[in-house]
């Protein structure tokens, strides 16, 4: 039974080896000249050293939201709208009252001007 | 999703409905300004008249047999209409009973509302799980809205700090309750809570049962899940305190019992003996914890914890026995707990909540009726007769003893004589003649009415329990 | 039969009326109101009565069922009353001296602003303890059994702005609990054991479901016991009850002296058939009946305080009864009780009119020689002390002797020994409380500069201080009427119970219903009787010859013989006291004492304490850190899947 994991197991040392091919190769040929960026680890060219408590734009989170609310409906959308002559009526039901709900929301925010940026 | 379907959670969705009309009809009235200053209780009247609508959908529906829907996820059953009974009675009572809070404390009533009537909802949700994924879907939506109540308060430091505590430790229960949730799956294949008797009894089910207690029992407020419940308790805005008091009681009880007498009657010597642990624990932290508050908010919170210790008798207790008990406690308890909140809402002390012991000194002579209600609730609260609180604790006990559980039913009477000290001093201290000058007293008919029938609830379910204990003995005929 | 419903009714509305509008309404209004309402209540017992003696005596018990109360599944139990000859006497009792210290609380409280406040929790008093004694079941009277408790302790504390009163008020209540939990176990045994609480229904089963000296029967009586000891005050539970003096004398009278305190005793009555079940448990209660009765009549012997005494004194009395049911006479324990209730509750208001003329003054070395100044008022302690002392023709004489000859004859002897002890100190005590208050002079007693006073606080005006040469006199006709209806009771009471031949009329009342194995044997001739009788009255004169010897004989000499000589001779009479009374007596209350601290004190100060040093940690987990909450609740997780992978 355990036979039939073989060929994971060559996968396995296989990609291990080449890992350790292509690492051994590189410390062995490549040049280094390190600086003080280059060593830091990545953070998407933010500064990674500093208070942790630092403010940010309440407008930062209102994005994401948005961003979610919408992206979201997307995700829904999308596959409702390739299956939509399948579906049929009850189909056509169910997105809209999905998007009212949506509507809902965002009338909400319309009328407490939350999407207003001053 | 059929019709069948949408009509066998209609009162659900009424309180939906109404809650996305009260957020916009608020949102339409005052616009951009969340705190302001004229703000007519329309809100209110829609909630009101969202719970007024779940309920008598709930009523026109025949109490017949159970009906499944969702594919088996969801059932209305006898204990389902018990549960939503008590989730309806607590946002009927807290829609009533916070106006004149939310007025003078300029909170955003539009949102309060629709969070309150969401969160019902959630706790009706988990009262008619029969499959741990509607169950772990009632949670969230019990508990979410709850979490961002409790921080309704924008300008209170406290109240931010106790919606930030809330949803993290929220956020950590609810993570194992998932956990829990997969474990169970993973070794029974199944989610559903109707075939999980026949599930393998492996260590994988244990370690899953283990853990969704624990998502549970945070929302219970059960030791040692309960360290929460007293700082946000008090740093909330009380009026959803209150509603947060009982609402997160009847969902989580209503989850433990689909859960463990209904889905797991072949491990009941585990789970039994495991329970009673947490419930003999529950009893003696709360109680005594208690007898130490001069806070009251505080007092009632670590009262509520005391609680559940109690109602958890009943579960640990099971068989239909224990299972009516509980249902009858919480219905209890949302009376009770909520009139005496509702009492605290009407009082005020130099523009702040009138919180402490003290402050409700002399309410005899401002506001005799209020004083009334409170010493009602309080008796209740300590188990003396003739208010609901004595019955429902002998219903406990007395399946406790069926169950031949006597060191349960030893704790809970000992623990209950100690609680007679705390809630007394309350009700004493309501009753004396003394007057704490700064408190005001504030009026409102709105409130009085929800005064007045929490205050019906406690006398008629202790005085005349005939027809709701009928009711939810035939709500647990199932078990036997 | 249904009337019978009216009986607690009554109060129950005078309560709400005062309770709701009393503040609003002027003191005759709110006096005629709680009066009014427990007069009507007597008034129906006494029809209700009438309706009885109508029946012939096999026929005299009615069940009033007003609804299922608790009606499914296995836990039932209807709402309802159960009208026959002994919850119609105890009804009678309990409403008619109620009337009287209710009116008598009209001029005893005329000069409190809260007086509204007060007779609305008298009048609830009146209808919870009226429910305890029609009620039909077990849990029905637990209703009543919780409202009397609750009402003791809101009395009690009445005064609650000082703290003496407020803590007083709070012990009694705990300590009453205790009992109750004991109470509540009892209910829950009887439901398991009979599937009913009905009282009838029980004694109808009793024989078939209990064998006899059985674990269960012995179980069930000990615990129903265990509730009476709470709220009866008898050992080891006693220690709430000197406290409760705090409380007006009123209530002391009608509350701590003649009702709600009887309560014990009336259950067991209520239960005997259970009871005749275990015989163990009855001998149980027999020998703590008759150590509480010495124990608390020596203590009283030692006490300064004059309420104090009589608290020691209804201690002592209850455990005669206790003794009584103990040896199963059943309709003694009911007669001792009833005539109790009619001299103790007058001992209480003479006291209250001493203590209303002296401005609150309850400290008999402070007192003396009054009774001069206030004739009626001795008279009617007077009358009081010789019923409780057993001094033939009073009430107390004949009730005290039928409970110490049927000792006797159910074979208790050392138990009628040590009862016929108590008797004696009983006249010692009351004597040399007599004596101090009303016949030595003045100042006489070694006053301490602390007296000892009720209600000083929020007292209005009418209430003098004891100044030298003030004016102090009788009470006025208010109080004055109740105390001679009361004395005039205590003459008469004796007839209650004893006639030519016995069984006397209250016995003959309650026999159809206690009849069956009642008493243990009723071998014993009239002359033996009459012995014992003689027995009890030598030890009752003995004991007030000897006050009489001691303190009156004494204070006789002061005006003859030189003072010091004298004071050196009354020095050691008190030393006599503290070897042979007084150091015992110290010594069982320390033993009791020890209870009181470990167990009540406990219960009310150490648990505050265990929270302050057990609480330490609670605090420290309480802490207000987020991280600290999750900790918790991560042990709680790993202790779960403990239990549940190691199980």
């Amino acid at each position: 039974m355990l036979s039939g994991y073989a060929p994971v197991l060559v996968h396995l040392v296989l990609a291990v080896l080449l890992a350790a091919a292509v690492l051994g190769l590189h410390m062995l040929v490549g040049g280094r000249r390190p600086t003080v960026e280059k060593v830091l680890p990545y953070e998407s060219g933010v500064w990674p050293i500093g208070s942790a408590r630092e403010r940010v734009p309440v407008r930062y989170y209102l994005v994401a939201m948005l961003f979610i609310l919408f992206d979201v409906e997307i995700v829904f959308v999308y596959p409702w709208a390739v299956l939509v002559r399948e579906l049929g009526a009850r189909g056509i039901g169910e997105m809209f009252t999905f998007l009212a709900l949506l509507a809902i929301g965002y009338l909400y925010l319309l009328k407490r001007r939350a999407l207003e940026w001053e | 999703m059929t019709w069948a379907d949408l009509s066998l959670i209609a009162p659900e969705l009424a309180l939906a409905a109404a809650a996305c009309a009260a957020l916009l009809q608020d949102a339409w009235a005052t616009g951009p300004a969340l705190e302001s200053r004229s703000r007519g209780p329309a809100a209110a009247w829609i909630a009101l008249g969202g719970v007024c609508a779940a309920l008598l959908l709930l009523g026109v529906r025949p109490a017949g047999a159970a009906q499944v829907g969702f594919a088996g996820m969801y059932v209305r059953d006898g204990i389902t209409r018990v549960v939503d009974l008590a989730a309806l009675a607590a946002a009927g009572l807290g829609v009533m009973l916070s106006p004149p809070y939310l007025e003078r404390f300029r909170l955003p009533a539009g949102e309060y509302h629709a969070l309150l009537l969401l969160s019902t909802a959630g706790a009706m949700l988990m009262g008619a799980s029969r499959n741990l994924v509607l169950l772990f879907l009632g949670l969230e939506m019990l508990s979410f809205p709850l979490y961002v109540l409790a921080a309704l308060a924008r300008r209170s430091r406290r109240s931010q700090e106790a919606g930030l505590k809330y949803l993290l430790l929220g956020a950590f229960a609810t993570a194992f309750f998932v956990y829990g949730v997969a474990l169970v799956y993973g070794a029974s294949g199944t989610a559903d809570l109707s075939r999980l008797g026949r599930a393998p009894d492996v260590p994988l089910l244990h370690a899953g049962v283990a853990f969704l207690v624990i998502g549970l029992g945070f929302e219970a407020a059960l030791v040692p899940f309960h360290a929460w419940a007293p700082d946000v308790y008090e740093g909330a805005p009380m009026p959803a305190t209150a509603f947060m008091s009982v609402i997160a009681k009847v969902g989580a009880f209503a989850g433990l019992l689909r859960l463990f007498p209904q889905a797991l009657p072949q491990l009941a010597p585990a789970w039994g003996q495991m329970l009673a642990a947490i419930a003999v624990a529950t009893m003696i932290l709360g109680n005594l914890a208690a007898l130490a508050q001069s806070n009251v908010k505080r007092l009632l919170a670590y009262s509520g914890v005391a609680h559940a210790g109690y109602i958890l008798i009943g579960i640990a207790s099971g068989g239909p026995a224990g299972s009516s008990a509980v249902l009858y406690y919480l219905l209890v308890y949302v009376a009770m707990n909520l009139g005496a909140f509702g009492v605290l809402l009407l009082l005020e002390r130099r523009g702040e909540e009138a919180d402490r012991v003290e402050d409700l000194a002399g309410l005899l002579g401002r506001a005799p009726w209020a004083a009334v209600v409170l010493a009602a609730c309080m008796v209740s609260l300590a188990g003396l007769p003739p208010t609901a609180g004595f019955i429902a604790k002998l219903y406990l006990f007395r399946a406790a003893l069926q169950d031949h559980r006597v060191a349960l039913a030893l704790v809970g009477a000992l623990t209950s004589v100690v609680s007679v000290y705390y809630y007394l001093r309350v009700a004493s201290v309501a009753l004396s003649a003394g007057a704490a000058d700064a408190v005001a007293v504030r009026h409102s008919r709105f409130a009085g009415v929800g005064l007045a029938l929490a205050a019906a609830g406690v006398l008629w379910l202790g005085i005349v329990p005939g027809a709701i204990t009928a009711l939810v003995q035939q709500a647990v005929q199932a078990l036997r | 039969m249904r009337a019978a419903i009216l009986i607690p009714l009554f109060p129950l509305a005078g309560w709400v009326v005062n309770g709701l509008l009393g503040d609003r309404w002027g003191r005759r209004a709110v006096a005629w109101v709680a009066c009014g309402t427990v007069v009507a209540a007597f008034a129906v017992s006494l029809a209700v009565l009438a309706r009885l003696l109508a029946l012939p005596p096999g026929a005299r018990s009615a069940a009033v069922v007003l609804y299922e109360w608790i009606g499914t599944g296995s836990v039932r139990a209807p709402l309802g009353l159960l009208v026959d000859p002994l919850s119609v006497a105890l009804a009678l009792v309990v409403s008619g001296v109620g009337a009287l210290i209710h009116i008598y609380s009209v001029g005893y409280m005329a000069g409190d602003e809260h007086i509204a406040r007060y007779f609305a929790y008298l009048n609830l008093f009146m209808a919870s303890m009226l429910w305890l004694v029609l009620a039909g079941n077990l849990v029905a009277m637990f209703i009543g059994w919780e409202g009397v408790g609750l009402c003791s302790y809101l009395l009690i504390a009445f005064w609650f702005t000082r703290p003496p009163a407020a803590a007083a008020g709070v012990k009694a209540f705990l300590v009453t609990r205790l009992g109750d939990v004991g109470f509540l176990l009892g209910i829950f045994l009887a439901f398991a054991v009979f599937g009913t609480t009905d009282f009838t229904a029980m004694a109808r089963a009793a024989g078939s479901r209990l064998p006899l000296g059985g674990p269960a029967a012995t179980a069930l009586a000990l615990l129903l016991f265990l509730g009476a000891t709470g709220k009866s005050a008898q050992l080891p539970l006693y220690v709430w009850l000197p406290d409760a003096m705090e409380g007006p004398t009123p209530v002391s009278a009608l509350i701590h002296a003649a009702t709600m305190v009887t309560a014990g005793v009336y259950m067991i009555v209520r239960m005997h058939a259970v009871y005749l079940r275990a015989p163990l448990a009855l001998d149980v209660v027999a020998i703590v009946g008759a150590a509480t009765a010495i124990f608390a009549a020596a203590a009283a012997l030692a006490e300064p305080d004059l309420k104090r005494v009589l608290a020691y004194s209804t201690i002592s009395q209850l455990g005669y009864m206790f003794l009584g049911v103990g040896v199963g006479a059943w309709s003694d324990g009911i007669f001792h009780l009833t005539s109790h209730a009619f001299f103790k509750a007058l001992l209480f208001l003479a006291a209250g009119a001493v203590m209303h003329a002296l401005g609150g003054e309850t400290d008999m070395r402070r007192m003396g020689g009054l009774a001069g100044r206030l004739p009626a008022t001795a008279g009617a302690f007077a009358v009081g002390a010789l019923a409780l002392a057993g001094i033939w023709p009073f009430a107390g004489f004949f009730s005290k002797e039928a409970i110490l000859s049927d000792a006797f004859r159910a074979g208790r002897v050392w138990l009628w020994a040590v009862a016929l002890a108590a008797a004696g100190l009983t006249a010692l005590y009351i004597a040399r409380a007599f004596a101090l208050v009303f016949v030595l002079p003045p100042g006489e007693g070694s006053a301490g500069p602390a007296g000892c006073r009720e209600g000083d606080a929020p007292r209005a005006a009418g209430h003098r201080g004891l100044a030298p040469g003030a004016e102090v006199a009788d009470p006025p006709p208010v109080m004055r009427w109740p105390m001679g209806a009361l004395a005039l009771l205590t003459l008469l009471g004796g007839a209650l119970g004893w006639s030519a031949a016995r069984p006397g009329v209250l016995a003959r009342w309650l026999g159809p219903l206690l009849a069956p194995g009642a008493l243990r044997s009723s071998e014993g001739t009239h002359g033996s009787e009459a012995a014992l009788a003689a027995a009890g009255l030598a030890v009752a004169v003995a004991g007030i010859v000897l006050v009489w010897l001691v303190y009156v004989r004494r204070a006789l000499r002061v005006r003859s013989q030189a003072v010091q000589t004298v004071l050196a001779h009354r020095f050691y009479v008190e030393d006599f006291y503290a070897a042979a009374v007084v150091a015992p007596v110290r010594a069982v209350a320390r033993w009791a004492g020890g209870f009181d601290r470990a167990v009540i004190d406990g219960a009310v100060v150490g648990l505050a304490r265990a929270i302050g040093g057990g609480g330490a940690v609670l605090r420290r987990l309480q802490s207000g850190y987020l991280r600290h909450y999750a900790a918790l609740a991560l042990v709680g997780v790993l202790a779960l899947l403990a239990y549940w992978m190691w199980r």
